[in-house]
């Protein structure tokens, strides 16, 4: 192996990773803030509500992310409404391309795994919700989803997890991100085996840091000890004892 | 007042009014209705048929029609009339995710939107009155049964009821704990609240009660005034059924 070939591209990656950012944390966000509603929804009493989210879930979560990426990236430039909508500025631009299919297929993950956790919510505490007077919304927004995220917590995580290697697609469509910088490297300089070693370095990286920060907050969330317990068993302990 | 889950009926024509200052007693074995009663009550099961007023007011269900149950027609209306039934639970029910302060500020601030900090004091009010003033930071897990079920009663509280509904307050939990919980129901009625009581505390019942309902098989079998009902039952089985208990 070739160290110095190793180093740099480590460092020409860990510029590509940027990109590798920039499309997986908004394709997250959008995933999150779709998901939710959408997973309500789905665990709805209405079977129409719940089939048509089903349906989606269904598709997205059945067919290959590549397949879904190159339908919209080579797919809907064949539909004609499409290219005259004003939609098309940004359905051209491969960048978007993958945000859409990356937002799209997250926001199917994660509403089947929001949709466990929300049906797993003991009927008790929703009933307790319902006995003190709050509304539908109240309900799903101070009490089921709060209590469904802690249960749904460490697959989400696993989803997160999953989205930076997965977007790894988009050096499929033209796009330079870690993968893609690495394949040109590669056909630039015939050192496959230093570059890529190196991409994955940086999706360890990537990935280290994703797991330590949902640590942080999976801790977060578990609230531990009570806030004062520690303080007040320490005090009584001494005023018990003479 | 009707009550049908699945096929066979739960409730069948049951007529009960409670007026203020009043503290009824709903007794009877298991599975003669007396929890199904308490939670058509405050909706948390929709009555088949039947009429229901609460604080004069009618509240407007839809009857059950060829398969579809019945169903609550103004939310709102409900919403408001659940807010000013506070309901203690058999399993606690408190929310893990809230220390038992927040638990019990929850309603007041999103309910009767008060004030964050003024619902807070009222809480705090609250969880000092039954007893949990210095275990107001800690979640419910770390806190014992009985203490769950005093916080349980404060969130109830916090919300100024009109009527308290109890349903199987102690039932589980365990019988050394049972009576730090009673305390506190006793103390609530001599206050003068208007209770309702489900519960399988026959002795307990008959020393706060004002008056008494015996339910079997879905229909109230008896009801009067504790003194008479306890010492002087008319009707066979709840002879037996107070014999049977003491």
């Amino acid at each position: 192996m070739q160290l110095d070939i190793f180093l740099q591209s480590i460092a020409t990656l860990a510029n590509a990773a940027f990109l590798t950012i920039a499309l997986t944390v908004p394709s997250l966000m959008v995933g999150f803030i779709i998901s939710v509603p959408l997973a309500f929804m789905r665990a709805s009493d209405s079977r129409y509500l719940s089939s048509a989210i089903l349906t989606y879930t269904y598709v997205f979560r059945g067919t290959p992310l590549l397949v879904q990426l190159f339908l919209i990236y080579y797919g809907l430039g064949q539909i004609e409404v499409i290219r005259h909508s004003p939609l098309w500025v940004l359905l051209r631009d491969p960048f978007w391309c993958a945000l859409l299919a990356f937002s799209l297929n997250s926001a199917a993950y994660t509403t089947e795994l929001f949709r466990g956790a929300i049906q797993a919510v003991p009927r008790g505490l929703v009933e307790a919700a319902e006995a003190i007077g709050m509304s539908r919304l109240q309900r799903a927004r101070l009490i089921v989803f709060p209590i469904a995220f802690r249960t749904a917590l460490p697959s989400y995580t696993n989803e997160v997890i999953g989205l930076p290697k997965a977007s790894s697609l988009a050096s499929t469509v033209t796009l330079l991100e870690i993968t893609g910088v690495a394949r040109r490297l590669v056909s630039e300089t015939f050192a496959p085996y230093e570059i890529f070693l190196a991409a994955g370095v940086i999706y360890l990286a990537l990935t280290y840091l994703v797991t330590s920060v949902f640590r942080l907050l999976e801790r977060y969330l578990a609230g531990a000890e009570p806030k004062v317990a520690r303080n007040t068993a320490m005090l009584s302990l001494r005023r018990v004892s003479p | 007042m009707r009550n049908r889950s699945a096929i066979t009926p739960v409730l069948r024509g049951v007529t009960l009014t409670a007026h203020r200052h009043e503290v009824i007693c709903i007794l009877g074995s298991s599975g003669s209705g007396k929890s199904t009663l308490l939670r058509c009550l405050n909706l948390l099961e929709v009555p088949n048929r039947g009429r229901m007023w609460a604080l004069g007011e009618r509240l407007k269900l839809r009857e059950a029609v060829n398969g579809r149950g019945g169903a609550v027609l103004d939310r709102r209306q409900i919403q408001r009339v659940r807010a000013s039934l506070g309901m203690v639970f058999q399993s606690f029910n408190l929310w893990p995710h809230r220390t038992i302060l927040e638990n019990v500020a929850e309603g007041p601030t999103h309910v009767l939107r008060q004030p964050r900090r003024e619902a807070i004091g009222v809480a705090e009010q609250y969880l000092a009155q039954v007893g949990l003033a210095d275990r107001r930071h800690h979640y419910p897990r770390h806190l014992s049964g009985g203490q769950q079920q005093r916080a349980g009663i404060a969130r109830a509280l916090a919300m100024e009821p009109a009527v308290l509904l109890f349903d199987e307050p102690t039932s589980a939990l365990d019988p050394e704990l049972t009576g730090e919980v009673l305390k506190v129901i006793r103390s609530l009625a001599e206050e003068g609240r208007t209770m309702l009581l489900v519960t399988h505390e026959i002795a307990f019942a008959r020393e706060v009660s004002t008056r008494a309902a015996f339910m079997h098989d879905g229909k109230i079998e008896e009801e009067g005034p504790s003194q008479r009902l306890f010492l002087d039952p008319a009707s066979e089985r709840l002879r037996r059924f107070l014999q049977s208990h003491y």
